[in-house]
């Protein structure tokens, strides 16, 4: 986790550059370009169908971009500089892309928490597998983790045995676990029962307020405006504006952001 | 919907429901269908036991020594030809599933060659393979007859577990297509490589899709064996026949032989229900309450299940 107050360092955290995506002819992204400082939180706002998880997915390369880089912590996604060819990349194998997501930590809309492991098994699971924690250790973060999620005495408990609120906190402890540099939220209060948002936000702004770098896909207006740094609006697949939330949320620029917050305030 | 009461009395339900006595439906079908049942049942036993049968020629065979040996070659042959089955199995339904499609390739044609190809055809196939490879090995370095390793009960083998693996990959993929994309996703976002996050995430819970289906097989393959005595693999159905071509004694062997059958199927089912559920973890009130063996176990107070 990275200290507090450091969004004015030179060298951006998270650098995206002219991020394309397309699915067949159905162009989803059209070239963004994006420079997110540590310590930054920045949301991401947008009408539905307008890439906002797309291009989180590309962040941490779960979906390719078809073309364009993701630069994290001086590192360009899926690829490596070749030492023998000047100014060529190479592209990475599966196991090495693998390495690198461990700098990014994802949650998801739908949780995804692994039904058939305990919820302190699900936390353990990627550092006992990929970092090779001991056991006892792996364990004993698990917990303390659960505890800033408020969710210490459901350690043994399996996710179908929770509620949705409950589990997005566990995904959040999850990723985590694996010290991440970066997290990334997409759309993480979505599927949640009203009541249920508000301690899933609750754990989010402390995240936040602790100085961890996070990119959220959100509808959450009101989240955004108390707890980003940064506000992106995006539609069709551009950025069309972005800035403090008091710029973006309370005086936008463009005709298009106006027509989304009207329709969503 | 009308809100006219259903019945013939046309007096409307008053307000005191706790006034009314209700009668439940007598379910007479059910002691129809049980009597008729065991009538049936009674008059099959009656003629097994009128017919000229020697119940003693089937108690002393029971438990000879060739029949038993002959079992025993029996649950050998369907332990290694499942085990080949379910390794080489789960291998192709991941190469049919992998991006490359030079493997996916070969994984189709695979299933295509051994699903589209009777089982005793296969048997007999590998019993001869030394027609078509007379010598096996590396030319020069080491080398040898096939005919000398190929004996009955490898040809059985063979033919029965890799006729086998080309089913259990197709349950396998059905498997791990059942399990949500976003498990996968979620694994390889904590860092987990494609094998890894297939063999700790995704497979674990194709399994409880998975196992059904296996243990059907398993006990499918249990008596499939029994066309490995037309190669001459020497398992029960074929020790008994060498029995009763001699003695004669035909329906004797063939109950001797149905008995341990049944022993060994019944066996692999209280397997299979305590595979299913520790497989079930996280889902149980999805498995728990199926199967014959847990009302055998609730009858007998014995059921771990709250009621």
């Amino acid at each position: 986790m990275t200290t507090t107050d450091s969004a004015t360092t030179t060298d951006p955290l998270v650098r995206l550059e002219k991020i394309r995506k397309s699915y067949g002819a159905n162009e989803v992204l059209r070239g963004i370009d994006l420079e997110i400082s540590a310590g930054e939180v920045v949301c991401i706002l947008g009408p539905s169908g307008s890439g906002k998880s797309t291009l989180l997915r590309c962040i941490n390369y779960i979906e390719k971009p078809t073309s364009g880089f993701v630069i994290v912590d001086d590192q360009v996604i899926g690829f490596r500089k070749s030492p023998r060819s000047h100014g060529a990349l190479r592209e990475l194998k599966d196991q090495e892309v693998a390495r690198q997501r461990r700098a990014m930590g994802m949650v998801f809309q739908r949780f995804n928490l692994f039904p058939h492991m305990t919820v302190q098994e699900n936390i353990t699971h990627a550092p006992r597998l990929v970092k090779r924690v001991a056991t006892k250790k792996a364990r004993e973060r698990a917990l303390e983790l659960l505890g800033t999620v408020g969710l210490r005495d459901r350690a043994g408990a399996y996710p179908g045995q929770l509620s949705g609120g409950q589990q997005q906190r566990v995904a959040i402890a999850r990723a985590l676990a694996m010290d991440p540099a970066l997290m990334l939220f997409d759309e993480p209060t979505s599927a949640l029962d009203p009541e249920l948002v508000g301690d899933v936000l609750e754990v989010m702004k402390d995240l936040a307020r602790q100085g961890l770098t996070m990119i959220v896909v959100t509808h959450e207006i009101g989240f955004a405006r108390e707890v980003a740094d940064r506000v992106v609006f995006m539609d069709n697949g551009e950025i069309i504006e972005q800035g403090p939330p008091r710029e973006v949320i309370d005086a936008p620029q463009h005709e298009r952001t106006r027509a989304f917050l009207s329709r969503v305030l | 919907m009308s809100t006219a009461p259903t019945g013939t009395s046309t007096a409307p339900i008053g307000t005191d429901m706790q006034s009314y006595r209700v009668i439940r439906n007598k379910h007479v079908g059910r002691y129809v269908a049980a009597v008729i049942t065991a009538l049936l049942l009674l008059s099959v036993v009656l003629s097994f036991a009128r017919a000229d049968i020697d119940w003693a020629t089937v108690g002393e065979y029971l438990t000879a020594r060739s029949i038993l040996t002959g079992f025993m070659v029996t649950i050998y042959l369907t332990i290694i030809s499942m085990a080949i089955g379910i390794v080489l199995g789960i291998l192709i339904a991941v190469m049919r599933l992998a991006h490359n499609p030079v493997v996916s390739w070969i994984a189709w044609l695979y299933v295509w060659f051994f699903r589209g190809t009777p089982v005793y055809l296969q048997l007999l196939l590998w019993f001869n393979i030394a027609i078509v490879f007379p010598r096996y090995g590396i030319p020069g370095l080491y080398e040898g007859r096939t005919v000398d390793i190929v004996t009955p009960l490898v040809a059985a083998i063979l033919g029965l577990g890799l006729n086998q693996a080309a089913y259990t990959s197709e349950v396998v993929r059905g498997g791990i297509l059942s399990v949500d994309r976003g498990q996968d996703e979620a694994a390889k976002a904590l860092g987990l490589t494609g094998l890894s996050s297939m063999r700790t995430v995704v497979l674990p819970q194709a399994m409880r899709v998975i196992l059904p289906p296996i243990g059907n097989e398993t006990i499918g393959m249990l008596k499939t064996t029994s066309l490995a005595s037309a190669i001459g693999a020497t398992e029960i159905l074929n020790e008994a026949q060498h029995i009763y071509l001699v003695n004669n004694l035909i329906i004797e062997l063939l109950i001797v032989t149905a008995i341990w059958y049944l022993l060994a199927v019944s066996v692999l089912s209280v397997v299979q229900y305590y595979i299913e559920k520790h497989f079930g973890r996280g889902h149980a009130a999805q498995t728990a309450g199926v199967g014959l063996f847990n009302r055998i176990q609730t009858i007998l107070g014995t059921s771990r299940r709250t009621p």
